[in-house]
């Protein structure tokens, strides 16, 4: 391999991070706010999935990419509602409803997705930051999409906010002790109906990144546990939204790796690099587990970490 | 089962709470059943379908010749050895959901292990048995290893087992599309056949191939094993409370890496079949959803290993009828899709009907 060789892989890997983590971001972000209230969301797989079929039919039918997204995140919305509607009925288990809100929302997207695979919807344009080069590969790696920002923005709201702010120290509150949340007069929950629905919004919107920007279309196989990897990214990110953001880019560079190596006529060993976010998924999940930092600021109330 | 705490060991009507807990295990998965079909039809009256014809398809699909009961057990057989695969670690307190795969995992390593068994010319005898062996081994260790990292690491089983199906799926894909590809298998990369002679053939009588008998004698040995020795009992007693188990001195940590092996080695049974009775090679194929299903299954046999089997027939008569509803009523293959999370959804609100049901409950003494 030679210098220009590494120089090409380095450059579309740092373009790959930028453009597959986005979706982790979101994901990632909405998962943190409902952990955060003490209850974990398995489900959003699902919600990538639909909101990403949603996204596609939206911007195919109204020919406003951004009417899509917005339309992801209302039909994530839904389905987060519903997630802590019924987590708050005694004895059901949140992890198993994660489980099968991760079946109904895919079987839901595949259901009526069917008419969109074929038609090409308007996709989200991307801000070509890259024009000031004459490479034409870091040309193609710097096309940024707007929502990589907004996810970046909103990683810095949700930072400021739950710590700054009287919502944020609710919902911290409710996740460390119900107990305490109930004494305060808080309703736990609705904050964590609220928090559930709100994390189920951002994960529509990661999903109709999937659809209208990268890979940008709609079909069954578009989302392979991402979904699933940023609620192990909350964990390794001990519930911060910022730590989320740099998790995220970091599950995207390993995304990368595999179509990076492919750019430069590399392509042993390609599926075994597909399976590169999924392994360091798990060696990190092994690395945070049972850490005494990260047990010091995981939220008390959350069933995952005892 | 909910136990039923009761000032009185008698309930209503002289019930005891053994009794009460067997009607509704009964009655409450029923009723969850019947709650999603009248949802479902609601779903269907919403898109202009008639909720009758879509349930006499599924009948007629499902049940309504020799053929497609033939097929309907065709398709439970997986089912009911992957929702064992979830239903065992469920008793010990795990949710293991990566059957998955284990079914990839070990249908890959029954053909691989054939190739070699195949070209040396050893008798199907011999060779069948290794390669269900090495199914079952390899679904095991992989199964395994998420219990392991459960007990001894502490890393979430339900994440990591999901985790470990990509991973299996990825091994799978990487040496299909490299090592070992047949060079015939253009527009659908597979391993070598494993010929004719390698394949499981049907049960006496029928086109169900042994899969199915493989499944209901494992459910029953596995029911007798869960609830009538030792092992099963510290099991059960491992999955109330760990530390009390711990604190009896149990072995808790064998205990929790043995219930996922057995998971595993069902799981990958399941591939065995899959590759020598169906597909005759592994490929992209075995990559059906049966490990999901599966986690259905059992959920709705409430991890009981005899209920798996029922419960695997109907949701095998659902798939087998799909293709019958996709044709004649112009719905896409993913509407059993969306029956089937409809199912699950409801079937979890149900839980919370467990020790509530107003006439069932036990005579309060005292006059509360």
């Amino acid at each position: 391999m030679s210098q220009s060789d590494i120089f090409i892989v380095l450059i579309a890997m740092i373009g790959g991070a930028i453009r597959v983590s986005t979706p982790f971001m979101f994901v990632a972000l909405g998962e943190c706010v409902t952990e955060k209230s003490g209850r974990i969301n398995l489900g959003l797989e699902g919600n990538l999935v639909l909101g990403a079929m949603v996204a596609y039919a939206g911007s195919y039918t109204t020919g406003s990419p951004w009417i899509g997204v917005l339309m992801a995140g209302f039909s994530g919305l839904v389905l987060g509602a519903m997630h802590g509607y019924i987590c708050k009925l005694p004895k059901v288990n949140d992890i198993a409803v994660g489980i099968a809100f991760m079946s109904f929302g895919t079987g839901l997207a595949f259901f009526f997705g069917k008419p969109y695979i074929q038609p090409t919807a308007p996709r989200l344009e991307a801000i070509p930051l890259g024009g000031w080069s004459s490479d034409p590969s870091i040309a193609q790696a710097l096309q940024v999409n707007p929502l990589f920002f907004v996810g970046i923005v909103l990683a810095l709201f949700l930072w400021w906010a739950l710590a700054n702010t009287r919502w944020g120290l609710i919902v911290r509150m409710t996740g460390d002790s119900a107990a305490s949340a109930r004494a305060m007069g808080v309703s736990v929950d609705l904050v964590r109906l609220l928090a559930t629905a709100a994390g189920g919004f951002l994960a529509g919107v990661g999903g109709a990144f999937l659809s209208l920007f990268y890979p940008g279309s709609w079909n069954e196989g578009l989302s392979s546990g991402q979904g699933l990897m940023a609620v192990a990214l909350v964990i390794f990110a001990r519930w911060d939204p910022l730590r989320c953001v740099l998790a995220a880019l970091l599950f995207g560079a390993a995304g990368a790796i595999g179509p990076a190596l492919q750019s430069i006529g590399v392509s042993q060993g390609y599926y075994f690099f597909n399976a590169a976010p999924y392994i360091l998924t798990l060696f990190i999940m092994i690395a945070s587990a049972r850490s005494k930092s990260a047990a010091r600021e995981a939220p008390g109330e959350l069933s995952i970490v005892k | 089962m909910t136990a039923i705490v009761a000032s009185t060991p008698l309930g209503r009507g002289g019930l005891n709470p053994r009794t009460i807990g067997m009607i509704e295990a009964l009655l409450i998965p029923v009723g969850a059943l019947v709650a999603s079909a009248v949802l479902f039809s609601v779903f269907l009256l919403f898109l202009g379908k008639s909720p009758v014809t879509f349930f006499g398809l599924i009948w007629t699909g499902g049940f309504g010749s020799a053929f497609s009961i033939q097929n309907t057990l065709q398709r439970s057989a997986p089912l009911i050895l992957t929702g064992l695969a979830f239903a065992i670690p469920a008793r010990i307190g795990l949710t293991l959901i990566g059957a998955e795969g284990a079914l990839v995992l070990g249908g890959f390593s029954a053909a691989a292990v054939a190739i070699p068994l195949v070209s040396g010319g050893w008798t199907p005898v011999i060779g069948l048995p290794v390669m269900a062996l090495s199914a079952m081994a390899v679904g095991a260790v992989w199964i395994g290893l998420a219990g392991w990292l459960r007990h001894y690491r502490g890393v979430n089983e339900t994440i990591s087992s999901l985790l470990l199906s990509y991973i299996a799926i990825a091994i799978m894909n990487f040496f299909v599309e490299g090592a070992l590809r047949d060079p015939a298998s253009a527009n659908k990369p597979s391993t070598m056949p494993i010929g004719d002679a390698y394949r499981v053939g049907s049960m006496p009588g029928t086109s169900v191939h042994w899969g199915l008998a493989a499944g209901v004698l494992l459910s029953v040995l596995l029911y007798i094993l869960m609830s009538r020795t030792t092992f099963g009992f510290a099991a059960r007693m491992t999955g109330g409370n760990v530390r009390a188990a711990q604190a009896q001195g149990l072995p808790v940590g064998a205990l929790v890496v043995s219930c996922c092996a057995i998971a595993g080695a069902c799981a990958g049974l399941a591939g065995f079949f899959e590759v020598a009775a169906i597909h005759g090679q592994a490929n992209a194929s075995l990559v059906a959803g049966y490990g999901f299903t599966g986690i259905l299954v059992a959920f709705l046999a409430r991890q009981n290993p005899l209920a798996v089997i029922p419960v695997a027939i109907l949701f095998g008569a659902l798939q087998a009828a799909g293709g019958l509803v996709q044709r004649r009523m112009g719905m896409p293959d993913a509407t059993v899709l969306v029956l089937q999370g409809m199912i699950f959804v409801v079937l979890l609100v149900s839980e919370t009907f467990y020790g509530r049901i107003p006439f069932l409950q036990p005579k309060r003494e005292g006059g509360r």
